[in-house]
């Protein structure tokens, strides 16, 4: 019995007509299509290669990281193609506002602030980066430690990890700053004395996840090595998470060197950071207030990429949004 | 529509077309689904994951977040008002008293942070200008009726306080309290073990018997429809592939996917060494369904026609009809009853053949050779 | 949750000791003999030995300044001759907390007004202002925007007076610098948590109840999504608190944070020691009360594990 009225689909779906007489030759039995029954029909990738995808695609996160490379790029070469040194006063040109001579304008004692600001980046940029790095790094190995194989270790380090955890870190690091003094490797050592606990606490976290996990247990069902396991199973499913809380990081250790140098506690004059700079600029509000504005838009921007880039991180690695554009 | 009219048609689904927006364009998840539910009859649709039958049963009571999810076309008619159409004060006086929801996933479906008590006498809010007392008596009431024991006490308890078991049935007391007229079931014992699945099942079969509830029970459980369900629908890539009686479905199954979902599962007759088959492959991709047979990819009888002109649904019988090119008169005759069904038959008949010629024969002896042949 | 108190007291005490411990220990590692500067005031250094017990081992120095920490008592300044740490803590801390206080009550009345208004209106315009103010306010430190509202209002317009705390008018900029990163940080999370909780199950439970959009929102969803915004109150309290150091010296408030960075530029070590332990304290007191502010919003959190 053949039907002569074709389906209609409402969905806007092309449905083609079915024709009133049919080729017998139409019902030859093909069986089973193998190459179409398993089409999913996006390309497959791997887990790296989609979060690259899915973050290029991403383009605040894009932006920031192209402004974050251009800005490591001045720091790095600014002051040394400027004819100023960063130390040099210039007594004519105090508080001078910007001009082609001294793009970005004086500060109080004449000193060119281009050559200031990249200057302040390279230690602002390098202990923010320095900072966080350590502290994840350092968190991710003890936590990773704890996480995996458990027992009186685990207790043990819990425990303190507990108690430094309710620690405020920032007095401790400024307590620890007057003691060991100022400068760019004290610095980072306070800033490291317990920055590494929420980092460690995070990756026991996951860690601990991932190994009550079936995959894990059916690994060491099969007599798979702790070593390879570590590496096959586990790292591959806490790097992408461990790198967006490194970024996410970053700004948080940028923001501890400004406040720290603000206070004047962290780097020792006539050395500068954005914080000092911030610092110097903020004492001239009323008669310079270029100074401030100039640091504060470096900083704030700087901040900004690197936010724009750990969001982008997180929603690149996300699991949830995997194979989605 | 050829089916039985005589009954009171409840709920009428008329061509529904269900899609949603995504990132990557738009899922027709669910694709021309036409179907009635009558006054006190349970409802099996039945389908793999991803078939669609989620999102049909939820956009009855447009429970599926819109937007993403819309109406592309289609009537859904709840005791002749259209649900499409309804605005929000009218749902909200749909839902809970009119149509009872059941979860999948008790675990998560009870909100974690209010008294299971309150979340039950919540469903009255709206609708009935009770006090205190009465709503907390009929909660507790309700609660009793599901099997909760010790109810006063659970009523002021939290979610994670409950078990498993526990949590579904403040689900189904969630369902009923408004007593509403239809209740769909969204594979409300997968998440549970097979006892508390059993009591849950006696439940609903209970409650069909005291009100004359009409129940759509959603599942993958061929088990659950057996025990359950008068009438089945079978839901593959979006669409109804085959449709009818109970009995129809397992006795004498029409579809190709049909077939494959009974193969898939162990009877009686199937033998200990005997492997279960699945059904290979994965379903369509509903970003660009395919212009045919959604299952032609899948299907071991599939012909040329299946992958290029979409079936018609067929009318076996007056309940039973199919969506499937080999009732063409064109196509070659196949056998798609199940395996264990071709099983039962065979055995019958060599039964029945050696009654006829054995009667000499003695009793003892067939009945060796019976389990032999098993 | 009587036991979970109980519990929660008893980790404080314990984090408060090894703090002070830490404190006590690091101070005494600085570099030359902090207590017997020679410009130490004759009277001072009397008090300073008698405090401290300089004469005695340091063990017991440590069970001595234990002792007296018992009294309530956190020793003298080296800076301010004859005025105990005591004294100025209580003079200064009172503007210390008002500002605090008004800091933390705008951040989370609008953060939380912001971060809901944003989910409730996710993809449109009011949605995409409130995300941009989030993204930009947790990009600026606090010294910053006081710097910028300072010159804005302040210097440029002149319609907010800019230094010292007397009257309302007074505490309008430094509370508002201070709070603006944090309210654009605990709006993001609400935001974020408010998306998360609308996809739970239970929302649509709610919803197939027949519940109308509104006890949607205030019942379910606000009330689960408002739990990581708690647990970023313990930080939050100390990032409000360590912004009043550099608030305070900018906008001349007479409060703590000014002493405490004056006490770490002079070396000011009793002081340093003093009001770090007093600041510890009141963090770890601040802790206390949102862990058991957690305990009193989610049920599961009392029982424990």
């Amino acid at each position: 019995m053949s039907r002569k009225k074709n389906v209609r689909m409402p969905s806007g779906e092309v449905v083609p007509v079915v024709p009133d007489k049919l080729d017998p030759e139409l019902f030859t039995v093909v069986g089973r299509n193998t190459a179409r029954m398993e089409s999913i029909s996006r390309p497959s990738l791997t887990f790296w290669q989609d979060a690259w995808r899915r973050f290029k695609k991403n383009k605040p996160a894009f932006i920031g990281m192209i402004l974050l490379a251009l800005y490591i790029i001045l720091a790095i070469f600014a002051p040394m193609l400027s004819k100023y040194s960063y130390t040099a006063m210039d007594a004519a040109n105090r508080n001078a506002g910007p001009s082609l001579v001294h793009w970005l304008g004086c500060d109080d004692t004449g000193r060119d602030i281009w050559v200031r600001m990249w200057m302040g980046a390279r230690v602002s940029l390098t202990v923010g980066f320095f900072a966080a790095f350590i502290n994840a790094v350092v968190g991710a190995i003890l936590g990773g430690l704890c996480g995996y194989y458990g027992g009186a270790l685990d207790m043990i380090m819990m425990r303190i990890v507990d108690v430094l955890y309710g620690i405020p870190s920032l007095i401790i690091t400024i307590l620890v700053m007057v003691v060991v003094g100022r400068g760019v490797h004290t610095l980072i050592i306070a800033m490291c004395i317990i920055g590494w606990i929420g980092s460690c606490r995070f990756t026991r976290g996951e860690v601990y996840r991932l190994k009550n996990q079936d995959y894990v247990a059916a690994a060491k069902v099969l007599g798979v090595r702790d070593f390879i396991i570590i590496v096959r199973h586990i790292i591959p499913n806490i790097m992408g998470m461990l790198v967006t809380n490194l970024c996410m990081a970053i700004p948080g250790a940028i923001f501890q060197e400004a406040f720290l140098s603000y206070i004047g506690l962290g780097i020792a004059p006539p050395n500068c950071s954005w914080g000092i700079l911030a610092k110097e600029g903020i004492k001239l509000l009323r008669v310079a207030p270029h100074q401030v504005l100039f640091t504060a838009f470096f900083i704030c921007t700087t901040m900004l990429s690197l936010t724009m880039i750990g969001d982008g991180l997180r929603d690149a690695f996300d699991p949830r949004l995997r194979g989605t554009e | 529509m050829a089916e039985n009219t005589n009954r009171e048609k409840i709920l009428e689904l008329k061509n529904v077309v269900y899609s949603f927006h995504t990132y990557g364009g738009i899922v027709k998840a669910v694709r021309d689904v036409s179907f009635n539910l009558y006054q006190g009859e349970i409802l099996g649709i039945v389908g793999e994951s991803g078939c669609g039958k989620s999102v049909t049963a939820q956009c009855i009571m447009r429970l599926n977040p819109e937007p993403p999810g819309f109406f592309s076309s289609g009537e859904i008619l709840y005791k002749g008002k259209d649900v499409c159409k309804m605005n929000h004060k009218e749902l909200m006086e749909l839902r809970g008293t009119e149509i009872g929801f059941i979860f999948q996933d008790p675990m998560t479906s009870l909100n974690p942070t209010m008294r299971v008590g309150k979340q039950i006498e919540e469903v009255f809010l709206h609708h009935k200008g009770m006090s205190a007392e009465e709503k907390k008596k009929r909660a507790i009431e309700v609660m009793q009726k599901v099997g909760i024991s010790d109810a006063e006490r659970r009523y002021k308890q939290y979610p994670h306080e409950l078990s498993g078991g526990m949590k579904q049935r403040v689900m189904i007391a969630m369902a009923l309290v408004g007593n509403p007229s239809v209740i769909i079931c969204d594979e409300p014992t997968t998440s549970l073990d097979v006892t508390i699945e059993a009591q849950i099942l006696e439940l609903l079969l209970r409650l069909r018997k005291e009100f004359n509830t009409s129940i759509i029970m959603i599942t993958h459980d061929l088990g659950v429809i057996a025990k359950l369900c008068d009438r089945v629908l079978v839901m593959y890539g979006g669409k109804i592939v085959e449709r009818g009686k109970v009995q129809d479905i397992f006795y004498k199954t029409a579809h190709p996917y049909t077939q494959g979902l009974m193969n898939s599962i162990a009877g009686l007759e199937t033998a200990r060494d005997e492997k279960l088959s699945p059904i290979e492959g994965t379903p369509p991709d509903l970003f660009s369904p395919p212009k045919g047979c959604p299952f032609a990819a899948r299907c071991e009888y599939a012909m040329k026609v299946c992958n290029k002109y979409p079936p018609a649904r067929v009318q076996l019988t007056e309940e039973h009809s199919t969506s499937c090119w080999l009732t063409h008169e064109l196509a070659p005759k196949q056998d798609l009853r199940s395996r264990n069904e071709k099983k039962k038959e065979a055995l019958a008949a060599r039964k029945t053949a050696e009654e006829k010629a054995g009667k000499k024969a003695d009793s003892t002896d067939s009945k060796q050779e019976e389990a032999a042949g098993v | 949750m009587g036991k979970y108190i109980v519990k929660r007291v008893i980790a404080a005490v314990i984090t408060l000791l090894v703090l002070i411990t830490v404190v006590f220990f690091l101070v005494r590692l600085m570099p030359g003999e902090p207590f017997t500067s020679e410009k130490l005031n004759p009277i001072v250094k009397e008090n300073m030995i008698k405090y401290y017990g300089f004469d005695k081992p340091l063990i017991v120095q440590y069970f001595q300044y234990l002792g007296n920490l018992l009294h309530g008592n956190l020793g003298y300044s080296m800076k301010f001759t004859n005025k105990t740490v005591n004294y100025i803590i209580g003079s200064t801390f009172p503007y210390s907390a008002d500002l605090g206080l008004r800091a933390l009550a705008i951040a989370l009345a609008f953060g939380l007004l912001l971060g809901i208004l944003a989910a409730l209106n996710r993809g449109n315009k009011l949605d995409v202002f409130c995300v941009i103010l989030a993204i930009i306010g947790t990009s600026i430190p606090d010294f910053i925007m006081g710097a910028f509202l300072q010159l804005v209002f302040g210097i440029k317009l002149k319609w907010l007076p800019v230094a010292q705390y007397t009257d309302f008018k007074h505490t309008i900029l430094p509370s508002l610098s201070l709070a603006f990163y944090t309210m654009a940080s605990v709006s993001r999370t609400m935001r974020a948590s408010m998306l998360e909780v609308v996809q739970q199950d239970y929302i649509k439970t709610a919803r197939a109840k027949g519940l109308s959009n509104l006890r949607i929102t205030w019942k379910h969803q606000i009330r689960n999504a408002i739990m990581p915004v708690i647990t970023i109150m313990g930080p939050t309290v100390a990032a409000v608190l360590t912004g009043t150091f550099v608030i305070e010296s900018m906008y001349a408030v007479p409060g703590m944070g000014k002493y405490y960075v004056d006490s770490t530029n002079n070396n000011d070590y009793s002081m340093i020691l003093g009001m770090t332990v007093f600041y510890g304290a009141f963090l770890i007191f601040c802790n206390l009360l949102v862990d058991i502010l957690y305990g009193v919003v989610d049920p599961r959190v009392r029982v424990g594990k």
